[in-house]
Order: structure tokens, then C-alpha cells, then sequence
């Protein structure tokens, strides 16, 4: 029984030992994890170092994110309705989502581009365009706010865009899918020659960011799929890349994949604008919808634009040529010295990288392989710089760290790949989880990259996160750049569909940040300045209220003399003057979302009473201690009563 | 000019500093309040320390029942005249150049300012003890009485969440360097004419040999 008991004590011991040899081996794992913790921790209360606008892709709204630590701040809404901020609920926006086909509640938010000066990332707006019904927003980095949308005619599928020149003197936008041009009435099967792909160089005013649709140039009629600008020594030129050369108009899948080697446009914009001074182009009639919304007014105004310029590339020479690149390239980047336009070949396994050299060099002797609607085409052997083989399987995009290096998505092999330029070869490889798309180094594609991390944005989640039925997550995946090999830090959800995203340095942002509307600068037509101010006008059977609030009531809060079958404004204003003190309001039965007002601005519900009674109103914001309180009352009476139009707050 | 008299001259004149610089400011520090909130006091005016802060006490203040800031108090049209007051006899009293009325100055001025830290302790008082009836929020001290928002006179003190302080300002700090140099007056005063009660010249300016 002793030595029985001994015998046990020994293996017990023995077996402890093991556990603990065990434990501070798997100790030291976590320690190693410890240190990838580390470098995305941002203690509380602390920032981030880098602004993510990473787009919504269906979700029609860019999603504002810190680096490195993945957090969401803020939803931007642009191009879709967003009940919790009343974007295109309230009055004031409504006109923001108005287009040549009327309103529009949705579109497809692709691929942000920050405003650059020099060639540099100044953060004043940042651009992003709608794909399915063609817009380009502009959203200021002052007030995260949409400030600007416009409509491009002749465009469809506003898929090449938007993408902004160094300066910021164009934001440029290509179409995907060619159609007629102007539309008409004709078989699908006359593809060919009859579609026409537009190119849209729209003008930013420099005070003001205000966009003008300055010309398109009319491409034939292939797919233009993305594009970037030339920057440095190729400043000046923008380059598209192309697929369906072929011209296919269905089962594009097999259809536009049969020539070998499609093109990358490289548009000398430039020269357009010397033909436009000149004269040299042609003004058709359209129709297009351009929405500012004003910050004075706390307004949007949409009006619909008639006529664009149009110059057709095949009669100016010197305006376009075509640079063959294999398998239907999807990505088309510019390295930060403008020399390589990397075209990734989706259907390849290689990338290819044009020399802006000899692209010139190939010009300037006319050394043409053919030529395309009168578009000459460049000979492929004279203009490539280098081709990076066997790097992965689908390359889509790539960015640029500024030391001579080049990252690469490939979405078939679902990786990352870092290869120099120059030498073309391969250094590291990281794979992504899974089906990566677009991936961002912020300022990787402009002069000055800030090249210490990089973001990949992947499609298809499957078993990373926790499982939310069939409708899965989309992601993001951060990874540490800085050193020779990448290092995965990070791995979060993202708002809808991240296609592209722009990043830039905080301190870059930080200091632009409105933090109030100032009420003495509220020049909305409604605008109540002070609880004096506040009234109620019947016009008919419309009924304007000018309400204010301010913590923790509104004024008036008592209001009688409403009718069934009135149609009720309720115009607020916020006349808190303090930082991060917003009110919402909220009606019951109101047809429409709850307002958000910022301090100093207006913003305007409707609400169409349809039943007798005495109905509530209350602030969905919780803004201070006595929220609660925050409330009040509408009295509505039978249609054709005379109950006096009365407006009260404490009985006064 | 004698340096005495210079610096009596230059003692009151600093008073002018009063018209254009703040007197005193009253600051509000919160968590909630990064950027802490304040006001500054002018000899003629409450001035926001950064854009609605004033405004943004008054809010915060009227859950306890607090009046609100004033526009204006009766103080404020006086105080300027009685600054502009003892600048003018500083001066004249410089160019006088007696050193009685150096010191003379230096007390009024005590005096005056005595005065003015009562006025403010009274209005502090008023402003953090006259809480209207219907205030939302009725705090009481442990042993029971209604709380009072007092802010200090001078220095620091917590109040519910908030840790007000209460300082001079620039305007203030050139009025004590101006009461000062009155004093250096005297005290130069002194040294140019040696002892008051000390032989006077000659007729031939010679100073006595004592």
C-alpha cells in the first residue's frame, strides 16, 4: 500500500513536470504572439497613426478605420441612404441622391482617392466613385460629410475610377461597360463599333473642391477596368487598363478572355486640354444630375447638367496609344517615381511593368504595331521594363512602399506578394484569408508612400470569425511592411465590401477636424438662431415648425392646432455651440428616419399625421443627463377643426 | 527724469495693461472636457476662454439650478473709470515726485484692490449659492444642507465632477509689478534724497557732507 501510494506520488510528479515543461513552452508562444498584440494595441484614449477610408463597396458608404488598430469610427454615408445619420432621409439630402433617372437610393462604392498636392497626399477631400448608376462623390476630411456628387453621362459600370491626378486638377473616372453612345434604340448584337467608352476628366476647384465635368474623351468600346495617374516624370498621362478587346457583348467569361495580350490606355491628358483650348472638340447634349451640398445652408441642391465636351481620340494623334499587357489586366499602378505602370494580368500568372521611358522613347520613333479605331498601338517587346514571373495565380492590384519595393495582391492564390522593382523578383510572400482584392499602403500610390504597413482587403471570409449564418463577413488584414519579411498583425471584419481604400497619416487629418457648425453661420432658410426665433406658420394645409434644441428641450415642445392631413416641417436646429453634443428627433409616425443634428446645423422631417390624437416627439440622441426629459407633444385634430395654432414651451 | 519718478510713472501706466489684458479666469477641468472650459475677466467684461464657453457653463449649470452667467455686471462700468483714475494720479503723483504720495498710491491701491477681491468674493458667493427652486438636480453636502457651487476666491477646489480654478491673469500680474515699482519708487526715492531729515544742499547743489 506504501510503495503502491509512492509509486503514484512518482508518476503524479513525473506528469506535473511534463505540464509544466509544456506550459512554459506553449508560454513562449504566447509571448511571441504577445508581440504582434503589441503592435496593434492602441492603449485607451490614445490614436491611432493612420486613417483606413475603406469603401463599402454594396454598402454604398466608405467606413472610417484606425491603423493599426482596426477600429471602426465612422460610416461616411455617400451614395446610399443611411437611416441613423438621415442621409437622404432628411430634406436636406434628399437632393444629394438625385441623378438624370431621379432618385436613388444605393449605388456600388468602389475605390477611394485622397486629394493630392505635388504629388502628395494633402488630406483636404477624399473622391470615390458609384459604380452602377455613375457618380463621383467628393467627401470632405474636414466634416467626414458628403459634400459633392456628380452624375457622368455616356458612362456605365463607373468602375476606372476615381482616381486623382497630382495635383488634384482632375479626379478621373473610365467606364466599364461601353454602351451607345449617345444612347439609342438599337440591337445588342451591333456591339461593335456602335458602344463607345467614355473617360471622364472632371475639373476640382482648388478653393472649394467643386468638380465640373471638363470633357470625355470617347474610347472605342472595350471595358476600361481601373486606372492610375502618372506622377513625376509621367505626370500628365493617365493610364486604363482594358479587357474585352474582343468586343464581346455576352458570356464575357469566355468571350473577353481570348486575345492574349490586352491594352493599357495611356490617355495624355494634357494634350486633351490643349485640344479643349483649342477648340478641338465637340459639345453633345446630355444629361446629368450635379448635387453640392452647401455648408452655410446645411443644404444639398441637385441640378441637372445639359451639354459635355467631347474629344474623339481616333482624329487627334498624340492623344492616346495602346500599350498591349497580357490576360485582361485588372490593376494598373503607377510606381511613386511614374515610370512603371504595372498592368496585373488577372488571367495570368505573371505581371508585367511598362517603362514611361520607352513608352516615349517608342512614341517619339513611331514604332507602331497596328493600330486600334485609329488609336495606335505600341509594340509590347519595346515598352516592357520587366515582367515578374511566376509571382502567384490571378494578380489584381498593387501598391508601393517607397523604398523600391512593390506589393501585389493575387486573388486565385489568395497571397500577398512583396518583389523589387527593377529586378523584378520575388522577395516574400504572406498568404490572405481569403480572396484578396485591393490592398492599401497608405499614400502607396502617390509620390510619398508611408510604407510601414500594408492593408489587404479580402472578399471571402468562410471560417475566420465567428459564423453569422450564410451572409458572411467581409475582411481586412493588416500586415507589418516595415521589415524585409511581412508580418500578419491583424485580421477584422469589415462594413460591407471593402474594394479599395486610402490611407493616410492622422496628423494629416487631425487638425482640419470641424468640431462645431457655428449658429451665427446657419444661413438654412429655416434656421430657428434662438429659442426667440422659434414659431409655427401654417401655409395652407403645409406646416412649418421652427424648433430648437438645446440640453435637454426642445422649443417649442407643446403644439396644438395640427390637422389630419396636414403635411408638418419640423426645421431643427441644434443650438448647442459645445464639441460632440448632437440632439436627434423623432416622431411617431413619421415616415422617415430620426434627424441627427450637429451643433449649429438644420435639419428638416416631414410628418403627415393620419390619426386624431396627441402624439409624441422625443430626442433619439442620449445628449445629457436629463435625455430622458427630452420630449414633447403634438396635438392633432380632425381634419376641418378650428383648434387656434399654438406653440408652447413651460406655458409660454 | 529721476528714476524714481520713472518708476512711479511706469508703475501706473502699467495699469493700462488692465483695458485690453484679463484680470482673472476662472477654469473648469473634466474628464469629459478635454479641452477644459473658462472664462476670463475683464475689468469691463466676461470673455469666452475659448469660443461658447460661457455658453457651455451656463447649460451645464442649469441642472443645478444656477443663474446663468451675466452679460454684464454693475462693476463693469466702474471699474474702468477707477482704473483710469489711478493711472492719471499715478502719474501726476510721479511727476510731483514726493515719495509720500508714492506711497499714498501704493495704499489706495491696496485698498481698492481689497475692495475688488470682496466684490468678486461676493459675487462668487451669490453666483454659487442663488440656485432657483425648480433645479432639476438638488444636490446636498453629507450633512444635509443644499449643496453650493462656490468657485474658489483663489486656487483649486473640486466641485462635483468638475475641478475649478480660479487665478490672476496677465492683466492682474502687471498690476502687482505696477503697485510694486510705486513701492521701488519709494524706496529709490529714498536713496536719491538720502534720509528726508538729512541737510539739505547747498546752494550750489553740493550735497552736505555728512
Amino acid at each position: 500500500m506504501k510503495r503502491n501510494f509512492k509509486y503514484i506520488t512518482g508518476v503524479l510528479l513525473v506528469i506535473s513536470l511534463i505540464a509544466f515543461v509544456r506550459c512554459q513552452s506553449s508560454n513562449q508562444g504566447g509571448a511571441l504572439g504577445g508581440d504582434v498584440a503589441q503592435k496593434v494595441y492602441v492603449a485607451p484614449g490614445e490614436h491611432d497613426e493612420f486613417y483606413a477610408l475603406v469603401s463599402g463597396g454594396f454598402s454604398g458608404q466608405l467606413a472610417v478605420y484606425g491603423l493599426p488598430s482596426g477600429r471602426l469610427f465612422r460610416v461616411v454615408p455617400v451614395f446610399s441612404v443611411d437611416a441613423e445619420k438621415a442621409y437622404g432621409f432628411n430634406e436636406e439630402t434628399k437632393p444629394m441622391l438625385n441623378t438624370s433617372h431621379g432618385f436613388i437610393p444605393w449605388d456600388d462604392a468602389h475605390h477611394p482617392d485622397i486629394s493630392q498636392t505635388n504629388g502628395e497626399l494633402d488630406g483636404r477631400w477624399v473622391f470615390i466613385n458609384g459604380n452602377n448608376t455613375p457618380r463621383i462623390a467628393r467627401i470632405s476630411l474636414s466634416t467626414f460629410e458628403t459634400e459633392e456628387i456628380i452624375e457622368l453621362p455616356n458612362s456605365a459600370g463607373n468602375h476606372s475610377s476615381s482616381f486623382v491626378t497630382e495635383n488634384t486638377e482632375y479626379v478621373v473616372a473610365g467606364t466599364r461597360f461601353s454602351v451607345p453612345v449617345p444612347q439609342q434604340d438599337i440591337s445588342i448584337e451591333e456591339y461593335k463599333g456602335k458602344f463607345k467608352g467614355a473617360m471622364s476628366f472632371i475639373k476640382v476647384d482648388q478653393e472649394t473642391g467643386h468638380m465640373d465635368l471638363s470633357f470625355q474623351i470617347m474610347m472605342p468600346g472595350f471595358n476600361y477596368d481601373l486606372a492610375h495617374p502618372g506622377r513625376g516624370k509621367s505626370h500628365g498621362w493617365m493610364f486604363f487598363s482594358t479587357y474585352n478587346t474582343e468586343e464581346a457583348n455576352s458570356l464575357l467569361e469566355v468571350n473577353a478572355s481570348q486575345n492574349d495580350k490586352d491594352f493599357i490606355a495611356a490617355i495624355n491628358w494634357k494634350k486633351a486640354e490643349e485640344l479643349i483650348a483649342a477648340g478641338e472638340f465637340t459639345t453633345m447634349p446630355s444629361e446629368y444630375a450635379h448635387n453640392i451640398y452647401d455648408e452655410s445652408t446645411h443644404t444639398a441642391t441637385s441640378t441637372i447638367k445639359k451639354e459635355v465636351r467631347v474629344i474623339d481620340p481616333s482624329k487627334h494623334p498624340g492623344l492616346v496609344y495602346f500599350l498591349p499587357t497580357p490576360k485582361s489586366p485588372h490593376g494598373c499602378d503607377v510606381d511613386p517615381t511614374g515610370e512603371y505602370i504595372i498592368g496585373s494580368g488577372k488571367l495570368a500568372a505573371a505581371l508585367t511593368a511598362h517603362s514611361f521611358t520607352n513608352m516615349l522613347d517608342a512614341i517619339k520613333n513611331e514604332k507602331f504595331d497596328g493600330e486600334a479605331y485609329g488609336i495606335p498601338i505600341l509594340n509590347y517587346d519595346d515598352i516592357v521594363a520587366g515582367v515578374v514571373q511566376q509571382a502567384g495565380l490571378g494578380p489584381l492590384h498593387t501598391e508601393f512602399d517607397g523604398k523600391g519595393n512593390a506589393y501585389t495582391t493575387f486573388f486565385i492564390s489568395s497571397e500577398v506578394v512583396k518583389w523589387k522593382l527593377g529586378t523584378w523578383e520575388v522577395l516574400d510572400r504572406q498568404p490572405t484569408y481569403y480572396s484578396v482584392g485591393h490592398l492599401m499602403i497608405p499614400g502607396g500610390n502617390s509620390r510619398k508612400p508611408f510604407g510601414k504597413y500594408v492593408l489587404a482587403m479580402n472578399k471571402i471570409t468562410k471560417d475566420r470569425y465567428l459564423p453569422t449564418g450564410p451572409e458572411l463577413t467581409q475582411s481586412a488584414q493588416l500586415y507589418d511592411i516595415s521589415g524585409e519579411k511581412m508580418e500578419l498583425l491583424l485580421d477584422f471584419p469589415t462594413v460591407g465590401e471593402p474594394h479599395y481604400a486610402a490611407g493616410i497619416p492622422a496628423d494629416l487629418i487631425k487638425p482640419r477636424q470641424t468640431k462645431i457648425y457655428k449658429l451665427e453661420d446657419n444661413q438654412h432658410p429655416f434656421v430657428a438662431r434662438s429659442e426667440k426665433e422659434t414659431k409655427v406658420v401654417r401655409e395652407g394645409n403645409e406646416v412649418h415648425i421652427y424648433m430648437t434644441t438645446i440640453r435637454s428641450h426642445f422649443a417649442p415642445d407643446n403644439i396644438e392646432g395640427i390637422k389630419v392631413g396636414d403635411k408638418v416641417y419640423f426645421h431643427v436646429t441644434n443650438l448647442e455651440q459645445d464639441y460632440d453634443v448632437p440632439h436627434g428627433i423623432s416622431m411617431i409616425g413619421a415616415q422617415t428616419s430620426e434627424l441627427l443634428i450637429m451643433p449649429g446645423q438644420t435639419e428638416t422631417f416631414i410628418w403627415e399625421p393620419k390619426k386624431v390624437g396627441v402624439w409624441p416627439f422625443y430626442c433619439t440622441d442620449f445628449c445629457s443627463a436629463l435625455h430622458q426629459e427630452m420630449q414633447g407633444y403634438v396635438r392633432v385634430s380632425p381634419k376641418g377643426s378650428n383648434v387656434p395654432l399654438k406653440w408652447t414651451l413651460d406655458g409660454e | 527724469m529721476k528714476k524714481s519718478k520713472l518708476l512711479m510713472i511706469v508703475g501706473a501706466l502699467l495699469l493700462l495693461g488692465l483695458f485690453f489684458l484679463p484680470l482673472w479666469n476662472i477654469t473648469l477641468e473634466a474628464p469629459q472636457y478635454p479641452d477644459a472650459i473658462g472664462m476670463d475677466i475683464y475689468i469691463d467684461r466676461f470673455e469666452d476662454a475659448n469660443p461658447n464657453d460661457i455658453k457651455n457653463i451656463n447649460i451645464m449649470n442649469h441642472y443645478v439650478g444656477m443663474e446663468d452667467i451675466p452679460e454684464t455686471i454693475p462693476e463693469f462700468s466702474i471699474f474702468p473709470k477707477v482704473i483710469l483714475g489711478m493711472v492719471a494720479l499715478g502719474v501726476v503723483f510721479g511727476f510731483i515726485g514726493s515719495r509720500k504720495l508714492y506711497t499714498t498710491w501704493f495704499v489706495i491701491m491696496i485698498i481698492l484692490g481689497s475692495i475688488g477681491m470682496y466684490d468678486f468674493y461676493q459675487w462668487e458667493y451669490d453666483y454659487g449659492h442663488n440656485l432657483k427652486e425648480t433645479a432639476a438636480i438638488k444636490f446636498t453636502t453629507p450633512d444635509g444642507e443644499p449643496m453650493a457651487y462656490q468657485p474658489p476666491l483663489i486656487g483649486s477646489k473640486m466641485i462635483l465632477n468638475f475641478k475649478a480654478i480660479s487665478m490672476p491673469r496677465i492683466g492682474a500680474y502687471m498690476m502687482f509689478l505696477g503697485m510694486g515699482l510705486s513701492l521701488a519708487a519709494s524706496f529709490q526715492h529714498k536713496k536719491e534724497n538720502g534720509n528726508d531729515k538729512a541737510p539739505k544742499p547747498d546752494a550750489a547743489g553740493r550735497p552736505a557732507v555728512v
